[in-house]
């Protein structure tokens, strides 16, 4: 039997599980997350590995979901300084690169971009010739300014030509060097995926440190056959080979983890998910298996992207959640003690009304030392609990897509505090090892091939580039490395142009399959 | 508000794309060229109708195409100027001022830049109060002014004039060369005097998109529900609170024709409507029952932050409010109703005023 290792990293804990090739769960460890994030990674992977006793030359796969890239963002640190070269001139001058970032992202990244000729239209063709002199003369002026470089052709999505001329220049002139290609990373809308490339450029070194050190990680403890992946935002996996050049995509994986481990867990493809963590709980929808995705544009950092994330709610209401009463109303959060529960709760001997003290006094759970919360009210440990249960019911009932009853997923540590009926909820489930319902989410990630592309449909019927979008979606997967026999299409969009005589269509297609095992 | 500084940007975008009504496109690209234009140029001062002379020549810009194409080909900044000097040089007159064709996210921002780059000021009125589709569907129209000379620039340098024998045939030759020269162009179009312009114009349309956006965002600190700050700005009416459970969209004799299904909340559980589009929202159907047709403004917007949602983003899962927002009284004549009612757009329905027929 073969066995596959996973990694998730989170505010408060690292988690690690081992499962086997046909998913049963092997064996799981929690430890706390560190500042550092890789030490978290190494205890976590040391820990588990122990403890399944699985000979580590049979680790077939090795996933790692991370938040090294969103916070080298939000943190602005080690970042890398990046050229930025956009085709399409003349068209785009009106707006330039990194218009409306935050003054002291821009500062670390640098200034250094430069327009000229290129691009396409909507329909393929040309907006201007590309001028392969002025291109050089750049990637020069470039030399030595810059640690990487981010390319940016106007419709790269409908053609990407001339982002793989200037990728091609660039080996030429100045060898290996790390290149963000825009039509890797985004769709339709040049600001937003420009902006993904600059902060993918500006991520690699962070990316590197982090795959090699993964690597590095796993051949310490001798698990040295493994295939190694990487999470990304949309519940699939990409190639630590890949993540190098494209780290930008692990943003926020986490909670696509959490959303179709917990989906995996309940053995339920459609259901609503709530994940209870110490301080906040996340609730989102499994459709299919995968999260909905949400429709509002994305910031990370303070910069607008069109990543597509996980359409998620989220309420100030954890284990840890501080609970008050100031002049005879209750008041829940959404402040919270955090990790620091197991000092600060009353039922760990604190001083601090919790949540999670509140569960324990209705007897909902067994902790510690229940003899410590026997003091709360009765009536008022009842009072705030309908408090909570109506934060929790108005939360689902704002993400529910139909009046239905439907099936609710409880997961994370804090999920001790929500009581097994609520409105709008046809049943709740509680799956075995919800705690480590990340980590396992990234353990059986899939791979994806995606595909998004204008149709002239004078040219074609609807049908027609619908079919082919799907084709060539299917084809990426299994370049991604997915089992032919398992690929199928989960997502199909298709909105024709708006104020365009009725000849133009957007197709976007996505086609996910299992790892070829 | 005398003059248009960055500070006033954020609510006329908001405003205009409410006005939108599901069309005009995402006013994100026009907003940073209007920042930016303003950056450079300084603010553009907003004149009131009354205030332009009689005699002065006033020309309306716009962006025309697919907003679709606007987001990834962004204008290069360059097309009004030259658009501009064909018109002025052709009729050999100055131009006094710029005026927007429309209210909506895009055709919102882009006189304001235009103006601003230009140093020429901007006139507080428009010609459909809303978004439409089609060039001659503009209360200019109504009143015989015609849309040509008109010239169509895009970013390559490319300039058209036109000439035709009617307003239609203006919207018939410009759309086939709006796609030709790349589906997102630059345009300046039904040239015409301050007096026309005082007669045919709807007013106020600026400072109205700047109330509204204020509103919407003022109730985010309030009590105030957002969906009711936008009501309460518009004398709007609520039609529905739902979510989307299908949007189906078909190409049919040309047109993109879509369909949004809404399942009710609150206290319309239970209940359910149906929005029908083609690039803007165009009748809204209750429980079976007609309660708004174009030209009347249905409008979906978010129900937490009431945001407007373009016909392009209606995405399944979405939870919005629907509300009805009467046109302006120009639109509701024999001539109005002909040029942009609902069965111009192929709908067999008559057009009865939103106030009507909602309340029932």
């Amino acid at each position: 039997m073969k066995y596959r290792l996973g990694i998730d990293v989170g505010g408060t804990n690292t988690d690690a599980v081992i499962i086997d090739n046909n998913l049963n769960l092997i064996a799981k460890v929690k430890v706390p997350t560190t500042a550092d994030v890789s030490t978290g990674i190494y205890e976590a992977m040391h820990h588990v590995l122990e403890e399944s006793g699985v000979e580590r030359d049979k680790i077939e796969y090795a996933m790692l979901g991370t938040t090294h890239c969103t916070n080298a963002i939000v943190e602005r640190k080690r970042l890398n300084r990046v050229g930025v070269l956009r085709l399409g001139k003349p068209a785009t001058e009106a707006i330039k690169p990194m218009t409306g970032w935050p003054e002291d992202l821009v500062e670390k990244i640098g200034r250094q971009y430069f327009l000229t000729g290129g691009g396409h239209e909507f329909d393929g063709r040309t907006i201007s010739d590309f001028d392969e002199n002025e291109v050089r003369k750049i990637l020069r002026d470039l030399k030595g300014k810059v640690e990487s470089i981010a390319v940016i052709s106007v419709f790269s999505p409908v053609s990407s030509e001339h982002e793989e001329r200037v990728a091609a220049i660039i080996r030429e002139e100045l060898g290996d060097f790390p290149v963000s290609l825009s039509h890797q990373i985004g769709s339709i809308g040049l600001l937003e995926r420009e902006n993904a490339t600059i902060l993918n450029a500006a991520l690699v070194e962070v990316a590197k440190t982090t795959a090699e050190g993964f690597i590095k990680a796993l051949e310490k403890e001798n698990v040295t056959g493994a295939k190694v992946y990487l999470c990304q935002n949309d519940g699939t996996l990409m190639s630590a080979d890949y993540a190098m050049k494209y780290p930008i995509l692990t943003i926020a994986c986490g909670p696509t983890n959490s959303i179709r481990g917990a989906s995996f867990l309940a053995k339920n493809k459609d259901a609503i998910v709530l994940d209870v963590g110490g301080t906040t709980s996340d609730i989102g929808v499994v459709t299919n298996g995968f999260p909905r995705e949400s429709a509002v544009a994305v910031e990370i950092g303070g910069v607008r992207t069109n990543f597509r994330m996980p359409d998620l709610i989220s309420i100030g209401l954890g284990g840890g959640t501080i609970i008050r009463e100031e002049n005879g109303e209750i008041i829940i959060g959404p402040d919270s003690v955090g990790y620091r529960i197991t000092e600060e709760a009353l039922v760990f001997g604190g001083s601090t009304l919790t949540a999670t003290d509140l569960a324990v006094r209705l007897g909902m759970c067994d902790l510690s030392d229940r003899s410590k919360v026997q003091n709360i009210d009765l009536k008022f440990a009842e009072k705030c609990f309908e408090k909570i249960k109506s934060m929790v019911e108005q939360a689902i009932e704002k993400i529910k897509l139909t009046s239905e009853p439907q099936p609710l997923i409880l997961v994370g540590g804090g999920s001790i505090l929500i009581p097994d009926e609520l409105e709008g909820v046809s049943e709740v489930i509680r799956p075995e090892n919800y705690e480590i319902a990340n980590a396992l989410g990234a353990s059986i990630a899939q791979v994806s091939g995606q595909v998004e592309k204008i149709f002239d449909l004078s040219k074609m019927t609807r049908e027609e580039a619908i079919k082919e979008a799907k084709e060539t979606a299917k084809q990426e997967a299994i370049k991604a490395g997915a089992d032919p026999d398992t690929v199928e299409v989960v997502e199909v969009e298709d909105v024709p142009l708006a104020y365009l005589p009725g000849n133009a269509t957007r197709v976007r297609v996505k086609a996910t399959g299992d790892l070829k095992g | 508000m005398k003059y248009i500084d960055k500070d006033n940007i954020e609510d006329i975008a908001l405003g205009a794309a409410l006005l939108g009504t599901g069309g005009g496109g995402d006013p994100y690209v026009g907003k940073l060229m209007a920042l930016q234009a303003i950056e450079e140029h300084g603010p553009v001062p907003l004149l009131d109708p009354e205030d332009v002379p009689d005699d002065a020549l006033i020309v309306p810009t716009a962006m025309m195409g697919a907003p679709t194409v606007l987001i990834e080909k962004i204008p290069s900044g360059e097309e009004i100027f030259r658009a501009f000097e064909g018109l002025k040089s052709y009729l050999n007159k100055d131009i006094y001022a710029t005026v927007p064709i429309e209210a909506g996210g895009v055709n919102s921002m882009i006189p304001i830049a235009v103006a601003a780059s230009l140093g020429l000021p901007l006139i507080d009125c428009d010609g459909m109060g809303r978004a439409f589709p089609e060039l001659q569907m503009v209360t200019y129209h109504l009143y015989d002014i015609s849309a040509t000379p008109m010239m169509i620039a895009d970013e390559k340098g490319n300039i058209l004039m036109l000439k035709t024998i009617d307003n239609v045939w203006t919207e018939r030759l410009a759309r086939i060369a709006t796609v030709e020269m790349g589906a997102s162009v630059m345009i300046s179009i039904y040239p015409m005097t301050g007096k026309e312009l005082k007669k045919a114009a709807i007013r106020n349309i600026v400072t109205y998109s700047a109330k509204i956006g204020e509103a919407i965002r003022n109730s985010r600190n309030s009590s105030k529900s957002p969906v009711d700050a936008c009501l309460e700005a518009t004398g709007g009416i609520e039609l529905f609170k739902g979510k989307i459970k299908d949007v189906s969209r078909k190409t049919e004799g040309g047109f993109a024709r879509g369909e949004a299904l809404l399942d009710g909340i609150d206290e319309y559980s239970g209940q359910n409507m149906k929005v029908q589009f083609q690039n803007e929202n165009l009748i809204a159907i209750k429980n079976g029952k007609v309660v708004a047709t174009v030209p009347d403004l249905i409008c979906i917007v978010n129900l937490e932050t009431a945001m407007p949602i373009t016909t392009e983003r209606l995405k399944y899962g979405n939870r919005v409010a629907v509300l009805g927002i009467s046109c302006d009284a120009k639109w509701r004549t024999p001539r109005g109703i002909e040029t942009v009612g609902p069965r111009y757009f192929g709908y067999d329905v008559d057009y009865v005023p939103v106030e009507k027929l909602a309340v029932k």
